[in-house]
């Protein structure tokens, strides 16, 4: 029967999707936690246990007042329970005696989890050319190649330590690009977060490692809003990357994070994520809700920001990097390949806003949906009067895996000039019966024949990867859909 | 394996599709050496019969026995139908974009080399294997870096079914209406090609609607399929007596 057959092919598929979350054990460590709940005193207590300027408090006193203000966004579409901002905790690190000097005096137990996840912190097996940054719940562990990187004038470290040792870039910068008041999660992290990534590239200097970091949540009550923050002064060069995982539980996790990134003149930044926090189980039980906002400024003329994402994990996504193109002649870009699977939920896209003369941007969106999953792109290209000669293209492409999966795009385009050219295309795709069954009549395997079509579909994104990175998304695409098609 | 064994013998077979029989208590041999054709009017069961055989998992088989080289095949997958010798060459070769012909094309064949504990190929040794066996269906080595039949005419992408039944190098083929959407050009090179490919150990099952391409590949035997069932075997003369009275005929001599 035909009903009964593609059922088998939809449980061949199911299983193939879902492969065993690798990355969920957890690490069993001393912490300093505070208890649970939101208010001024607790922000007062995490401005004081990171023994922040007063600029800082008053910074995350504003924000909270602020978010009080406001309501969770309602026009995503995405289905979740109201979220309890008082039964998480807002600062959880593992206990560390003393400030660390050496990798050999971090808690073993710690680089046992982190070598368990294939970052390894310890100097003989470190990546070769990628500088990471390691953030372990509220706070960063390490920092490797710190001292290389300061060489040719990089700065690279975790944002508390920014806030201790460069206060002056902080205060000008932070909350720049995403102003407090942004919106309810921008606000939520601007008053609570506890850390996060900074990088400061100087004039004229090409960063000579790929800048990494390790996000890892490990707590079970604890949310995770870190801030990170990019400056390319002018002619200088950057390439980023971040990768996140997270222990599986059954109960929720929030993760609300702000990325700033600012690129003067001539400067070019590249901003990598390959993000898979835990999606839940098979019915849609546990897993991070993630609520990003990730935006970058374009403040140079001749600037060029590059956001690529690969998003595959999170029970709930809500992430739209964007880039606000204010110099002449300047780029954005976005490329992102967003996988659901089960019943997780993924709303998420990318904003162009063209002010500067000339400027241009490219939007490449590849959503892949399976099993009970529903994956929504959501796009807005503003095109301001200003914006003379300005060009986009984006092109959103929909792969269904499966029955009962769904996929929406919601494009907006805004042109308030006649002198602008934009493309949109769009296309919408199934892995079909007859194409696995095309692979298994020449003897190639439904996993190999899922895999091909896969990275066929995504190419044109993990060409936009790092070189070290591009496989390791390619094999984690293929891993998080195995048994999902039939 | 002695040589008397039948390539392949289907026993009785009955298959359906939503409960609606097609096939009907089927009985079919081909012989090492030989090429069979299968015609019949439309909707008799010859594409059911093809994919049945190559295990398309819509088709539920209610009875019968598929044996392939003396094995029941019936209870393998299609992979492995295909490891064991059967190649089927869709009537319709579907298209799949973002993957190319060439990576596709080696996949396929090192998979085969896998299952014969043999070696398999990097890309640069493939592309000796494949560019002798373009030869034989003429094709554009440009054709290679295209995606699987994504945009190929109806004859290119009947041209790379017989490039993968060339490379699979496969005991028995199905060629279901490979000449139709064929002009004769492509028809002759086809032809050709499938002659070239033809030994003594291997065999052929042919289903079409048309006597022309048994003028360019010469069945030892035909069948006349109708409602499931074969109701007439004869010699290549019954094609020329069918183009000339049509299926009605047999009707009525039955």
């Amino acid at each position: 029967m035909a009903n009964q057959s593609n059922k088998n092919i939809n449980t061949n598929l199911t299983k193939l999707v879902n492969q065993p979350y690798k990355y969920g054990f957890s690490t069993k460590i001393d912490k300093d936690r505070i208890e649970i709940g939101l208010n001024e005193d607790i922000i007062r207590l995490i401005s004081k246990k990171k023994n922040e300027p007063p600029f800082m408090l008053n910074f995350r006193l504003k924000a909270y007042r602020k978010w009080r203000s406001m309501v969770t966004p309602s026009w995503p579409h995405l289905k979740f329970p109201t979220i309890d901002y008082n039964a998480i905790t807002y600062y959880s690190a593992p206990k560390i005696k003393e400030k660390i000097n050496s990798l050999d005096d971090v808690d073993p137990e710690l680089l046992k989890t982190f070598d368990k996840l294939g970052i390894s912190l310890t100097e003989q097996k470190r990546l070769t050319n990628v500088a990471v940054d390691v953030i372990f719940d509220s706070v960063s562990i390490a920092t490797t190649f710190q001292e290389e990187l300061q060489k040719s004038g990089v700065i690279f470290c975790s944002i508390s330590e920014a806030i201790q040792q460069h206060p002056e870039l902080i205060e000008k910068f932070l909350g720049s690009v995403v102003p407090i008041g942004d919106n309810y999660f921008s606000a939520l992290n601007s008053a609570v977060f506890t850390d996060g990534s900074f990088c400061y590239i100087p004039k004229g200097v090409k960063c000579p490692l790929e800048l990494s970091t390790y996000f890892r949540i490990n707590d079970q009550k604890s949310g995770q809003f870190e801030r990170t923050l990019i400056i390319a002064e002018e002619n200088s060069e950057v390439s980023y990357l971040e990768g996140c995982t997270a222990p599986q539980y059954d109960d929720n996790q929030l993760h609300a994070a702000i990325v700033e990134l600012i690129a003067l003149d001539n400067a070019s930044i590249k901003y990598s994520t390959v993000q898979n926090w835990y999606a839940g189980n098979e019915q849609g039980k546990g897993g991070i809700f993630n609520f990003v906002t990730k935006r970058g400024l374009c403040t140079g003329n001749n600037s060029r920001i590059s956001w690529t994402q690969v998003e595959t994990g999170s029970s709930i996504t809500w992430k739209y990097p964007s880039c606000v193109l204010v110099g002449e002649n300047s780029q954005g870009e976005f490329y992102s390949v967003a996988l659901t699977n089960n019943y997780q939920q993924a709303d998420t896209g990318s904003k162009m806003i063209h002010i500067g003369k000339n400027t241009k941007s490219r939007i490449v969106s590849k959503g892949i949906s399976a099993g009970h999953s529903k994956n929504s792109y959501r796009g807005l290209v503003n095109i301001t009067n200003q914006a003379i000669g300005a060009r986009n293209y984006s092109q959103c492409d929909s792969l269904l895996i499966g029955n009962n999966s769904n996929a929406n795009t919601y494009p907006i385009i805004s042109v308030q000039n006649s002198t602008t050219k934009i493309e949109h295309e769009a296309s919408i795709s199934k892995i079909g019966e007859d194409q696995i069954f095309y692979f298994l009549q020449r003897g190639i395997s439904i996993e190999k024949a899922v895999e091909l079509m896969i990275s066929g579909f995504c190419r044109d994104v993990f060409t936009e990867l790092p070189l070290e990175f591009a496989a390791e998304a390619d094999r984690l695409l293929s891993l998080k859909l195995e048994g999902s098609v039939g | 394996m002695s040589s008397n064994i039948p390539l392949l013998d289907v026993q009785n077979l009955t298959a359906s599709i939503n409960e609606i029989k097609i096939l009907k208590n089927l009985n079919f041999q081909v012989n090492k050496g030989e090429i069979h054709a299968i015609m019949g009017p439309n909707g008799s069961g010859k594409s059911t019969f093809s994919k049945v055989l190559a295990g398309h998992p819509t088709y539920e088989v209610s009875a019968g026995d598929i044996i392939l080289k003396g094995q029941s095949i019936l209870e393998l997958e299609p992979e492995e139908r295909s490891h064991l010798g059967l190649f089927l060459a869709f009537q319709y070769p579907i298209e799949i974009p973002g993957v190319s012909n060439e990576d596709f094309l080696r996949i396929a064949y090192n998979s085969k080399l896998k299952f014969e504990n043999k070696n398999e190929v990097d890309p640069i040794e493939f592309f000796s294997v494949i560019t002798e066996k373009l030869e034989i269906i003429n094709m554009d080595p440009a054709f290679l870096s295209r995606n699987v039949n994504e945009g190929f005419s109806g004859g290119e992408k009947k041209r790379n079914e017989i490039l993968q039944l060339a490379l699979l190098d496969s005991d028995l083929a199905i060629l279901d209406e490979t000449d139709s959407g064929l002009d004769i050009d492509a028809l002759k090179i086809i032809s050709t090609g499938i002659n070239q490919l033809m030994t003594k150990d291997k065999g052929i099952i042919l289903i079409t609607h048309y006597q022309r391409l048994l003028d360019y590949v010469k069945p030892d035997y035909i069948h006349v399929m109708q409602d499931g069932k074969i109701i007439k075997t004869g010699t290549a003369e019954l094609a020329h007596e069918l183009e000339l009275k049509g299926y009605e005929w047999l009707n009525s001599i039955n």
